[in-house]
């Protein structure tokens, strides 16, 4: 797609919220997600967990439990190839097997409590479980490092004696726990700090967290006479999961077919593999077929959690707004392998204004704490929220409206962010003013009430993937796609198709189908599925309009140049520009010939074969949302506790395809954000357990929680798509932590940046004055 | 290890006679999924934080993972395939549809199941009674303000209005 | 891992003979605190026993002495009941506190009790109402009020072959009122950080005559606190009383610190819990005409 192309703005069905195709399943109870497939004579696997945080594993024995009746089979990490120092290739990100397969099974050490050792595979959950216990693992316990201070310590512990820090130049001789470091800049710092008339420094803390998807990981795997492995499973990226499985268990990716489940959320938890190649080992080696459900304790005690980090920020400003400079230094926590979203933190933490002089700087910091992955906008928010939480002290420092403030010094088409790329048309500006502009912003406060505003950037992703269309014989048109749908993606992907086809959205049936049945997809993740799986269906579903016309002109025999494809219709041109058909600025000619999609589809077999059209893309044509939120809140002064009254979020979709799925992606990130802000936190205690494994004491926000959620959808359309879209899911969790903070410090009178900003911790600050 | 010896157990499910076995510690979540074959009754967390295995067991609003199947000898049980079906939804399942207020779907059933319940007690619940009553069905995607909206505007066409 | 076996007797008698039988036996009754135990491991019974179809622990009889409550009565009944509500307004509310409404089906007082969680929430407010527990066992039935049921977390006075039959709740004199609130983080599914419940008679001028104050996860068990009781009576409950109350409430906490807040936090928090709860029950108290 070239940059001169004109963008769509005129559209008949895209705009519109009709049902989603997959709802009448979900609302009845009948989708089938990770959990809810069983196969005739299935195994059940069950993983043996470190009861330490750090240590040798000396010896696995599984004598006793191979004695149980009904345990089938067992596995290690001896049974996973060696994995070398080989990046995998054809990843999403750059990744070392050896930073991945050990996750899945620890090979000589384990680096986390609850880290997987080994497994068994048995005829009953019960059995498996009770089989488990009687896996004998011998440890030598090692010292363990469970903060970022206590690994970068001098003397620390070290996780991986293999472990030296890129980054350095010249590179360290010593190894360490600082896997990787960065830094960033632009512009003359000191001159820029020299400039300032208000210069502002904190250090504020984000907690490690959890996605908290409410499905836990599940899949089953079996495996055929031939060695060829079939996975259902719960999984943001079925290619994805075809991709590592192949890698960590050393079994080709065409031996292996991924079927996605329905997707009970994931969030960016469900881009990796767990469990999924442990079942496919045990179904090997047993022949059966193996589910393996991982239980709400384990999902939160050795799934991937979220990057702690400690930000120093400190910006300059001057008398009249202009941001002078910014310095950032981040440490974030990447548990036990090198994994986290420490650069993106770095690169887009100050992508919002237009200061000239940024200094960025990161480390990524190794700990006995569970490998951390991805969460919505991995590494932003973290950033975001220390910049955000300063910029609005800096507005109240020199008597500034916040949003006044950000107008000042926000980016337009053309700046230059850190991270290098020029920003074609963005809505930041328009977001702002959207905020400034809501009733929410006018309103009036309260006696202990506050209010925070905050706004936050992500870049979105473009990345791989296709999608095929078919045609039924009585004119119905069936999507398919490789993108799990988490959030609506198949009510977008039929809106485009019946856009493009100009047929009713209730005859397009969407579909995500396995790896063996559509092209290569990328994982849902980045947000780019709309984007980029729906840049793949809006050009299969124009080849197939191409394909319409061709055969109208055969059965009319005219060129198909003198065919038009006008609602659904193949017509005869008769003359008549086709802009000026489409656009309805010449009729139709009396007499004209027309073949309806039906009637078309119908005498297909004898015009050429069945209709289909397929489409494969590489999405180069991405572009950055930015978003805006409004927060007021009210603080109980005797007790700390914090009551959200009001929350607004602005957010620039490009084109919202489905404007209530855009807004469900406001609200739900909002949601997070908030809770990441006030309560969610991973507490663990001296020995490194997860002291709150459960729903009950990691607590994200329920219903009683919070008010409405009200949403402004800003659209400056992207202009690389043909439709304008950017992607929306992802930076919507971005703005709520630094715009609740605010809120709460101005309700508070407190300036707290030790998040969560838990009622023990607020009401220390407050008593502290 | 013992195998241990199964219970008979007989109920209504869904307004029809049922029958089935289980273990003395079987809940009853996992009855209705795997021996059942009833998977519209999730499982996010078996410990009663989650509520998506919300269930009626007579008149009471449950988390089937709260209860041994055991428990439900004599008992009437509806799940959320006993709530509606194509053609027929409620109307707490029409309005969820038609206010998008599910992304990934994992808590609606337990969501019908809940809201119903409550438009049954409560036929003009307030926002606030909504969000309590709702209190203890997590769901992770949607910040919860579409579920609202559909539920009580759900109460209101039940309402006739 | 030892057989599990599941029992639902219908008579008291049957069902002590069965947890006298069993070396390793628990009583069921609404299952929200066992099931997730035992679904935790915490605990693996030999013998569940099922006490919900025996009769006397689903009564409920509401009379002029006041109100027997069968243990195993579900939260939803009991909040549903307009006229325990007009009576036990504190105690109502601290039971309806319970979990979710999902837990609400099936929690009980007598439940909320036995599980001995010093972060109870009904029990403070039973505490407060001069609630007593009958028990059955072998030898009959005996009394015991619930500020002396439990011993410490997770421990009770219960014997191996005894059973809660039912909460005695007497009836509240003329301008008397109860109230009971706790803290957690957010609005709904947590378990108390600190919880106070205040029960209080006025005569006609205002003044306190009688009050029961007791508080809630901040101590091995939930405790009467008499001192804070002594500042209210003799008071109109003006500010130097209700401090009073804030600091003996305050004072009478021996709180842990956990995930669930700092020990400094709930000594201080379950003060003013003291104080809002005291003035809550006032006012109904007052509205009592």
């Amino acid at each position: 797609m070239t940059s001169d192309m004109t963008v769509k703005t005129q559209f008949r069905h895209v705009g519109s919220r009709p049902v989603r195709p997959d709802g009448l399943d979900k609302v009845t109870g009948r989708a089938r997600y990770g959990a809810d497939m069983n196969l005739q004579g299935q195994l059940y696997g069950h993983i043996i967990r470190s009861p330490h945080a750090h240590a040798r594993i000396k010896s696995i024995d599984f004598s006793e439990a191979l004695k149980v009746p009904g345990v089938l089979a067992t596995m290690s990490g001896a049974d996973l190839p060696e994995p070398g120092e080989a990046l995998i290739p054809g990843a999403e990100i750059e990744m070392k097997l050896k930073n991945v397969s050990p996750v899945i099974m620890a090979r000589d050490k384990v680096l986390y409590h609850s880290h997987a050792v080994a497994a068994v595979a048995a005829t009953s959950p019960r059995i498996a479980a009770e089989a488990a216990k009687l896996v004998k693992v011998e440890y030598e316990v090692l010292p363990a490092v469970l903060d970022m201070h206590a690994a970068l310590a001098e003397d620390a512990p070290l996780l991986h004696d293999d472990n030296f820090t890129v980054g350095i130049d010249p590179p360290p001789e010593k190894p360490s726990n600082v896997s990787v470091q960065i830094e960033m800049a632009k512009g003359d710092l000191e001159a820029g700090f020299a400039a300032a008339d208000v210069v502002i420094e904190r250090t504020v803390n984000v907690p490690m967290c959890h996605q908290a998807y409410i499905e836990p990981h599940a899949c089953v795997a079996k495996a055929d006479e031939k060695g060829r492995i079939d996975i259902w499973c719960t999984t943001q990226g079925p290619f994805v999961v075809r991709l590592l499985v192949a890698e960590i268990t050393g079994i080709p990716q065409k031996d292996i077919k991924v079927t996605a489940s329905e997707i009970g959320g994931g969030f960016g938890g469900k881009t990796t593999v767990y469990i999924e190649p442990v079942a496919a080992v045990l179904a090997k080696k047993s022949g059966r077929p193996v589910k393996i459900v991982m239980s709400r304790e384990e999902v939160f005690r050795a799934s991937g959690p979220v990057s702690d980090s400690e930000t120093r920020v400190k910006i300059g400003a001057k008398k009249d707004g202009t941001i002078t400079a910014i310095d950032s230094d981040m440490i974030m926590n990447t548990g036990a392998y090198s994994a986290s979203a420490m650069f993106a933190g770095v690169l887009f933490g100050t992508a919002p204004y237009t200061a000239e002089n940024i200094r960025s700087k990161g480390r990524e910091v190794l700990t006995n704490l569970p490998r951390v992955w991805a969460y919505r906008a991995p590494g932003a928010p973290q950033a975001l929220t220390a910049v955000e939480c300063v910029v609005s002290e800096l507005a109240a420092a020199i008597g500034m409206d916040p949003i006044e403030f950000r107008l000042k010094n926000a980016v337009q088409e053309g700046d230059v962010p850190l991270y290098g790329m020029p920003f074609s048309a963005v809505g930041l500006k328009e977001c702002l003013q959207a905020a400034k502009d809501h009733p929410n912003y006018q309103a009036a406060l309260g006696e202990n009430q506050g209010r925070g505003v905050a706004c936050a950037f992500w870049i979105n992703a473009g990345m791989q993937s296709s999608a095929s269309i078919h045609v039924t014989p009585d004119g119905g048109i069936s999507v398919m796609t490789g993108s799990p749908d988490i959030g609506g993606s198949r009510a977008s992907m039929a809106l485009m198709a019946a856009e493009v086809l100009g047929v009713p959205v209730e005859t397009v049936h969407p579909a995500v189908v396995d790896t063996d049945s559509i092209g290569f997809c990328d994982g849902t993740g980045g947000s780019r599925t709309t984007l980029a799986t729906g840049g793949a269906v809006i050009q299969a579903a124009e080849k197939l309009v191409e394909e319409l016309r061709r055969r109208a002109a055969a059965a009319w025999s005219v060129s198909i140049d003198d065919v038009a494809w006008l609602d659904g219709k193949a017509v005869e041109r008769c003359g008549v520009g086709i802009d000026e058909l489409i656009e309805g600025t010449s009729p139709v000619k009396d007499g004209a010939k027309v073949l309806t999609l039906a009637e078309i589809a119908l005498t297909a077999g004898a015009t050429g074969g069945p209709l289909t059209a397929v489409a494969s893309l590489h999405a180069h044509n991405s572009a950055p949302s930015f978003a805006v939120n409004v927060c007021d809140v009210e603080v109980d002064p005797e007790t700390g506790k914090v009551d959200v009254l009001r929350f607004t979020c602005a957010q620039d979709a490009g084109k919202a395809i489905h404007p209530a799925y855009v807004e469900g992606q406001m609200q739900g990130g909002a949601v997070q954000g908030i809770g990441w802000a006030l309560n969610e936190e991973y507490l663990f205690n001296a020995d490194g357990v997860l002291d709150n494994a459960g729903f009950l004491d990691y607590r994200i926000p329920v219903a009683s929680d919070l008010p409405m959620i009200d949403t402004v959808i800003v659209e400056v359309p992207n202009p690389l798509h043909p439709y304008g879209v950017r992607g929306v899911g992802e930076v919507s969790i971005c703005p709520p932590m630094p715009a609740v903070v605010s809120a709460v410090n101005n309700a508070a009178g407190t300036l707290l940046y030790d998040l969560p900003m838990s009622p023990p911790k607020l009401l220390a600050a407050i008593d502290a004055g | 290890m013992t195998t241990q010896k199964k219970l008979h157990i007989s109920t209504t499910l869904n307004g029809e006679p049922c029958e089935f076995l289980c273990e003395p510690g079987q809940i009853l979540s996992d009855v209705l999924r795997n021996t059942l074959n009833l998977t519209g009754t999730k499982e996010g967390c078996t410990t009663g934080d989650c509520g998506a295995c919300s269930v009626m067991l007579d008149d009471a609003l449950v988390c089937s993972c709260l209860v041994l199947a055991a428990e439900a000898e004599g008992k009437s049980i509806e799940t959320v395939e006993g709530v509606g079906h194509e053609g027929q939804l409620h109307p707490v399942q029409e309005k969820l549809l038609e206010h998008a207020a599910l992304q990934c779907g994992i808590c609606t059933p337990g969501i019908v199941v809940a809201a119903k319940a409550l438009l049954e007690k409560n036929p003009d619940p307030s926002e606030e009674e909504t969000r309590y009553w709702l209190a203890g069905n997590l769901c992770r995607c949607t910040g919860y303000d579409k579920i609202i909206r559909a539920v009580m505007d759900a109460g209101a066409t039940m309402r006739g209005e | 891992m030892q057989s599990l076996q599941f029992a639902a007797p219908t008579s008291l008698a049957e069902a002590a003979a069965l947890l006298g039988g069993s070396d390793n036996p628990k009583v069921l009754a609404g299952g929200t605190d066992l099931l997730v135990q035992m679904k935790l491991g915490l605990r693996e019974p030999a013998l569940v026993v099922d006490i919900k179809r025996i009769p006397e622990l689903g009564e409920v009889s509401l009379g002029a002495d006041g109100l027997r409550l069968g243990a195993a009565v579900p939260g939803a009944e009991v909040t549903a009941n307009a006229d325990i509500a007009a009576l036990y307004p504190g105690f109502v509310e601290a039971l309806g506190l319970i979990g979710s409404t999902q837990v609400q089906g099936r929690c009980s007082p007598g439940g909320n009790l036995c599980n001995s969680s010093p972060a109870a929430d009904s029990v403070p407010a039973m505490i407060a109402c001069g609630a007593q527990c009958n028990i059955y066992g072998p030898n009959g039935m005996r009394s015991v009020p619930v500020e002396a049921f439990n011993t410490g977390p997770g421990r009770n006075c219960l014997a191996a072959d005894e059973i809660l039959v039912s909460l005695e709740f007497p009836r509240p004199a003329a301008r008397s009122a109860d109230a009971y609130l706790r803290f957690i983080p957010r609005t709904e599914m947590d378990i108390a950080v600190a919880g106070a419940a205040v029960a209080l008679t006025l005569d006609d001028a205002g003044v306190c005559t009688a009050a029961r104050v007791a508080i809630g996860a901040v101590a091995p068990t939930a405790l009467l606190v008499p001192a804070a009781a002594e500042a209210l009576v003799g008071s109109k409950l003006d500010d130097a009383a209700l401090a009073a109350v804030a600091e003996a409430a305050s004072a009478a906490a021996n709180p842990i610190s956990d995930k669930r807040g700092t020990a400094e936090y709930r000594r201080k928090v379950v003060g003013v819990l003291a104080r809002r709860a005291a003035l809550i029950a006032q006012s109904r108290a007052q509205a009592e005409e």
